[in-house]
């Protein structure tokens, strides 16, 4: 048991983590450009923006991976599995954080762009020093969702060959036999990682509600 | 000063025939005032008058569909939109021109609209240091100074929430003076106030009246009207119905609507 304790770690700390993370970060930066494509004036940006919204929420995250992994290759486009699983869980996350970012947007009183553009401000100076500061604080639930999500999703990668918890997992269990055991032990890793982020949501939530009466 | 007369050299705010509809609602008919330098006009109406759409087509938050606005600064160099000429081309007003014309004045929000997330001395920095550019040591030194005048040296450091919404309309003014504007715009200052709160924003405003500012102030606070204004006028269905000196309009209004507007605020049931 404790002796598959360690490729279940490795696993997780060079495939589940850095996966998730670095696919969250690509997947925060296209959802922000996504949000404020759909918050245009300019309809046929708004229109793109929301066409890529609904196949990404409106399809499969696992067909989303084949497509990229297994389908792409017979257009000629091979992509090894570890940028094709950041390529998938990103553009997955981007669809899902694109409509937590515009809500959050949106619900930061139209008092405060006003204030803003009378202190002089153009519209992109405005977003980004009074708009979007507030609109992070009240994102930060929906979005740790996401990440949290995020995480446990990373074990489909496993189908596309990338090792990381869950693939480790079922190696040492065809090897050992023990599938309880090990796939329990997977269940635990996953956990572990979804407290630790649950923890660091509080850190930033108190830190994002130190301008709010409370 | 009077809103209808010819404009004079004197003249920091003219405004002629301004417009505004939203969608098929025509908010403003045709608005003609004038405001000398160091004058302050106070416009009273019912709600849905226009009164507040006038205040915000001065500062661009609105863009008028017919009129022209010019405001002359400080350094006499005239600032003027002609929405006219911008309708008839059937282009928006250029973002340069309303940004220029918006650099002349500076607004206090009924509601504050204090910026959240910054302090007390962020929020009146940030216009002067970030948009204007200016030095930040003078500009806090400046911040510090106008905090220090309304009392709230002791708050520079406190979020917006820690305050009452009298410290917090305070800020929203020395906000406003921070931008150095040639125009200070106040939309109901005080309308959201609690009452016992109201007296120190009232005052406040007095004395900047007393020093010199140009004002243009939408205010359902008549007695505080009569002490302050230049020029009282009365806005009704997006035009101004009657205008003239503060004591004697409100004592003896000419019009009929002036007449059942005043006797309504004054005798409420």
């Amino acid at each position: 048991m404790l002796d598959s304790l360690w490729p279940l770690l490795h696993g997780a700390i060079t495939g589940t983590i850095p996966l998730a993370l670095s696919s969250f970060a690509i997947g925060l930066v296209l959802a922000l450009g996504l949000a404020l494509m759909r918050l245009s004036r300019r309809r046929w940006l708004s229109s793109i923006a929301r066409v890529y919204i609904s196949v990404v929420r409106g399809t499969p995250l696992l067909v989303q991976l084949f497509v990229i992994f297994y389908g792409l290759p017979s257009l000629g486009i091979v992509i090894d599995p570890w940028p094709s699983a950041i390529v998938a869980f990103s553009i997955n996350v981007g669809g899902y954080a694109a409509e937590v970012i515009r809500a959050a947007i949106l619900s930061v009183p139209k008092g405060q762009w006003e204030a803003a553009y009378m202190i002089g401000m153009s519209h992109r100076r405005a977003l980004t020093r009074i708009i979007l500061p507030q609109a992070a604080r009240v994102s930060v639930p929906p979005l740790s969702n996401t990440f949290i999500s995020l995480v446990k999703d990373t074990s489909l990668a496993s189908l596309i060959l990338v090792t990381e918890l869950f693939r480790e997992a079922q190696q040492v269990a065809a090897f050992s036999q023990q599938f309880m055991a090990l796939y329990l032990e997977a269940a635990l890793l996953y956990w572990v990682i979804c407290l630790v982020l649950s923890s660091g949501q509080g850190v930033l939530e108190k830190r994002l509600d130190r301008y709010v009466a409370h | 000063m009077s809103p209808t007369d010819q404009p004079t050299d004197q003249n920091l705010l003219t405004v002629r025939g301004l417009q505004k509809s939203f969608g098929a609602n025509r908010v403003l008919t045709s608005i003609d005032l004038t405001v000398a330098r160091g004058q302050v006009l106070a416009l009273i109406g019912p709600s849905g008058s226009g009164k507040t759409t006038v205040l915000r087509c001065l500062n661009g938050l609105e863009v008028a569909d017919g009129g022209r606005i010019e405001i002359t600064g400080a350094d006499a160099a005239a600032t003027a939109i002609d929405f006219d000429a911008a309708t008839a081309a059937g282009k928006p007003v250029p973002r340069k021109a309303l940004g220029a014309l918006r650099d002349q004045s500076a607004m206090v929000f009924q509601h504050y609209n204090l910026f959240p997330h910054k302090t007390v001395l962020e929020n009146v920095m940030e216009g002067p240091v970030i948009v204007q550019r200016r030095p930040r040591a003078e500009v806090e030194a400046e911040a510090l100074q106008l905090l220090t005048r309304v009392g709230l040296i002791d708050k520079k450091d406190s979020y917006p929430f820690e305050l009452s919404g009298g410290q917090q309309q305070r800020v929203g003014i020395v906000r406003a003076l921070a931008l150095r504007p040639a125009l200070l715009l106040f939309d109901e200052p005080t309308s959201a106030l609690d009452p016992e709160l109201v007296g120190d924003v009232l005052r406040l405003i007095k004395e900047l009246a007393a020093e010199g500012w140009t004002m243009v102030i939408v205010t359902h606070e008549l007695e505080f009207a009569r002490e302050v204004a230049s020029e009282v006028a009365f806005v009704d269905g997006g035009t101004i119905v009657e205008h003239g000196d503060p004591r004697q309009m409100l004592r003896n209004p000419q019009h009929e609507r002036t007449r059942q507007f005043l006797h309504r605020l004054l005798f409420p049931f």
